[in-house]
């Protein structure tokens, strides 16, 4: 009787720890002492999928990467980072409904996740209530500065700001009159309310904006307002979403929009990957301002490119949102090791300050939980890939722009309790 | 003048693609009362046809005739959407007529099915299970009528959808050896790319015109022409329209109602086909394209009046004028010194997200006094 409640025991054990590996998917290989275990939350079904999948990819990847060369050391004790995968579905309240599940019943120490911007405001009361923290790498509107979520995209500043300088004082069409295009959603209503402020900066004259619904591919309306109101050729700036770029681009070509006749379109959303899908015959000629892109020349980008295309097929390409969330891995194991626990507040603490050598070139976690970045303006090519025309400095973040009239004068500082999310300059 | 001709051309330029997405839904919700939510995602099909059909003539031995791929996707999107479009008829929606509730949420399952199904399944076996189904459902109708009257027709049947599956399978196999894009599944948009001599613009007196855009317009202006004839012309056009008038007389005086349904879901299906390969010159082929167009194509068939093919046809163009002179602020241009507030008004609703809505609320007022549309069909029917 006491021999077989034993043996049953044993059985439960076993059982038990069957379970436990093959949940986490390997469990604790020989070398490492622990394992921790990490969220993704992107949408893998619905619109989003194809381009929130790419950065579950590249996430993975930097984690086998980070697990190949011992995982994170805390207290001198190596961890293998293992992962739940959690699908957001492009539906915003699931984002909400599945980060509350990694933090409370995963009880995860970091979700790394998002895209789009109404998916981290949905998401954003759910880490703020529990005191929980989200790493989120898109490049985005900026106008938000939370101390539970890390911002690794590019703010206003280092993007759309150098690139309608760059389009007004250096570019074929310089000193040209802006028509701005977007989508109608918050991320290009806020980056075309900056442009109008620089560019009225600038001494230039934005002579029209148009947004499309989402969903809608007819821009016909919009053609023949920017043949009115630029007739001689001019600056477009295109804050585009998705496929609406591919309608816009098919039929201002037919409509004789196009470089060789004086019309340059200077898009914030088209990537290497957009280009591939887009087609590089209908962009060949326009531009794109990025903080990463695959043409960079230095090892360090080279070697992220070929990594990437190794594990994941040589057709693949690399992307400045991907190498966004390549860099905030690698942030967060940093953090990590300086503070010697997983706890979010001492991680919270360390990450400012951090410097990562990442693809694009240095970049340094600001107090503002955003990064410091390179800004690079590109022209398409006909391979399907940027020819990098300019690269600026190291660029500051600002969370709240200084060109938009409700946030002028305000920034945002979390390693000092008196100044926070908004203070005045 | 010249401002004239190009307001109007893009009028009719965003009215046919209306009016071609809203073609195949005014035969079948209009005619056969079917609300058909499955629509736009038979546009989808045809537009894919469209992506494989232009990758097919990419092969080596089809190269030489690759500027007149498009004309040959339009017939082959035709039969595509109209063969799943029957098999949808045959399956689904024979057993739901005259309970409109259980179609509207059976086509709209219907619809994310179609959605998954070319976001998981690579193409090349898409594309080969189309073709078994065109050849199980047309080769026994085309057995003498001696085989069709034996005992045995079942048998026949049964290994004609046989030989269907393998050849199937057979294309699917060749042509995913052959186009590698064909060959994994993909939910990633695809790109149709118009031929060389479809690109760029003409000169018409004196203003430019986009090909593609005048390209669609004929593609509508011989669909609308076609199947108007058809419906007027042929012995099953009349049919149809019998049926739709009084099913119950037509059935007594021999008409297979039963027949008829097929072909009149199967043509309304093609029809959306052919809109496929129209909006596919316009932007990108994803699975989501449907969607984009299925709200407009209701709201034309509903505005026209339900069951008339003049009113589908006037409430398109009647829109596109409206979207164009809306959105484009076209009557600031026409009228430049106006008093400041209107022109102001004008101005708030000249981007193309505010004229949707303008162009909403008019047709909210104006169905207020008109609720049967433009033209209501009148008839023993309607007022059953």
């Amino acid at each position: 009787m006491r021999i077989s409640r034993r043996i049953l025991a044993g059985l439960a054990t076993a059982s038990l720890a069957v379970t436990a590996t093959s949940c986490g998917g390997g469990g604790t290989s020989g070398s490492f002492d622990d394992t921790v275990t990490v969220g993704i939350l992107h949408s893998l079904s619905g619109t989003m999928a194809i381009s929130e999948s790419t950065l579950v990819d590249t996430e993975k990847m930097a984690i086998e990467e980070i697990n190949a060369s011992g995982g994170v050391t805390v207290g001198g004790k190596s961890y293998k980072i293992e992962y739940i995968v959690e699908d957001g579905a492009s539906d915003w309240p699931t984002f909400a409904e599945k980060s509350k599940k990694l933090i409370d019943q995963d009880g995860v120490p970091v979700v790394f996740g998002g895209w789009t911007s109404a998916s981290r405001k949905a998401m954003l009361p759910v880490y703020e209530s529990k005191d929980a923290f989200l790493y989120y790498p898109i490049q985005y509107e900026a106008q938000e500065c939370s101390n539970n979520i890390f911002y690794t995209g590019a703010t206003p500043n280092q993007q759309s700001e150098p690139a309608t300088d760059f389009m007004y004082k250096r570019s074929p069409a310089a000193g040209g009159d802006f028509f701005l295009v977007g989508s109608d959603y918050v991320f290009p209503r806020t980056s075309n309310t900056i442009t109008k402020a620089q560019v009225k900066q600038l001494g230039g004259k934005v002579v029209g904006e148009d947004y499309l619904p989402l969903g809608n591919t007819e821009v016909a309306p919009i053609i023949s307002k920017i043949k009115k109101a630029l007739p001689e050729g001019g600056i477009i700036i295109n804050t585009l979403n998705g496929d609406q770029n591919v309608a816009f681009f098919k039929q201002i070509q037919d409509a004789g929009i196009t470089p060789s006749s004086g019309y340059y379109v200077m898009n914030y959303s088209i990537a290497e990957e957009e280009i591939s899908t887009i087609g590089p015959e209908f962009l060949e000629g326009h531009y794109g301002a990025w903080n990463y892109m695959m043409s960079i020349d230095t090892p360090a980008s080279k070697k992220f490119a070929k990594n990437f295309k190794k594990r994941w097929g040589a057709d693949r390409v690399v992307a400045d949102p991907q190498e966004s969330a390549y860099n905030m891995v690698y942030l967060w194991k940093q953090a990590v090791e300086d503070a010697g626990t997983f706890d979010d507040n001492a991680v919270r603490e360390a990450l400012v300050g951090q410097t990562f050598d990442a693809p694009q070139g240095p970049v340094e976690v600001m107090p503002n939980h955003h990064l410091s970045q390179t800004v690079r303006i590109g022209e398409i090519n006909a391979e399907g890939g940027f020819t990098i025309l300019e690269e600026t400095g190291v660029v500051l973040p600002q969370a709240w722009n200084q060109k938009h009239p409700s946030s002028k004068g305000f920034a945002c500082d979390w390693t000092d309790p008196s100044k926070g999310e908004k203070y005045k300059l | 003048m010249e401002l004239l001709l190009d307001s109007l051309f893009n009028g009719v330029a965003i009215g046919s693609v209306l009016l071609v997405a809203a073609l195949g839904l005014a035969i079948v919700f209009g005619l056969m009362g079917v609300i058909n939510l499955a629509h736009g995602e038979l546009m989808m099909l045809g537009a894919y046809t469209t992506y494989v059909t232009q990758l097919i003539f990419k092969l080596p031995i089809l190269k030489p005739y690759y500027n007149s791929y498009i004309i040959v996707s339009i017939f082959f999107a035709f039969i595509v959407s109209g063969v799943v479009g029957i098999l949808l008829e045959k399956t689904i929606i024979r057993k739901l007529y005259g309970s409109p509730l259980e179609t509207l949420l059976a086509t709209w399952g219907v619809s994310l099915i179609l959605q998954q199904f070319v976001r998981s399944v690579p193409l090349a076996y898409g594309t080969g299970l189309v073709i078994s189904l065109i050849i199980g459902l047309f080769l026994p109708t085309t057995f003498p009528s001696k085989v069709k009257e034996s005992i045995n027709f079942k048998y026949y049947k049964f290994s004609s959808w046989i030989f269907a599956a393998l050849t199937g399978v057979l294309t699917g196999g060749v042509i995913s050896s052959s186009i590698s894009k064909l060959s994994r599944a993909s939910a990633r948009n695809v790109d149709v790319t118009a031929p060389a001599w479809m690109r760029g613009q003409v000169e018409i007196i004196g203003t430019a015109f986009p090909k593609t855009r005048l390209m669609i317009i004929v593609i509508t202006l011989i669909s609308v022409i076609a199947i108007t004839l058809f419906l007027n012309q042929s012995a099953w056009g009349m049919r149809i329209r019998a049926v739709t008038q009084n099913r119950q007389m037509s059935d007594c005086l021999g008409i297979s109602t039963e027949k008829v349904d097929i072909i009149t879901f199967g043509i309304g299906s093609g029809l959306a086909g052919v809109a496929g390969v129209a909006v596919s010159l316009l932007g990108s082929v994803g699975p989501n394209v449907g969607g984009n167009y299925i709200v407009g194509c209701f709201m034309v068939v509903v505005l026209g009046g339900v069951g008339n093919l003049l009113g589908t046809v006037l409430a398109s163009f009647g829109i596109g004028i409206m979207t164009d002179l809306i959105g484009a602020g076209r009557l600031l241009s026409i009228w430049p010194d106006m008093p400041l507030p209107l022109s102001n008004i004008i101005n708030f609703f000249a981007t193309t997200s505010m004229a949707r809505v303008m162009i909403f609320a008019l047709i909210v007022i104006f169905l207020q006094f008109k609720p049967t549309g433009l033209f209501p069909q009148k008839g023993r029917m309607v007022e059953n």
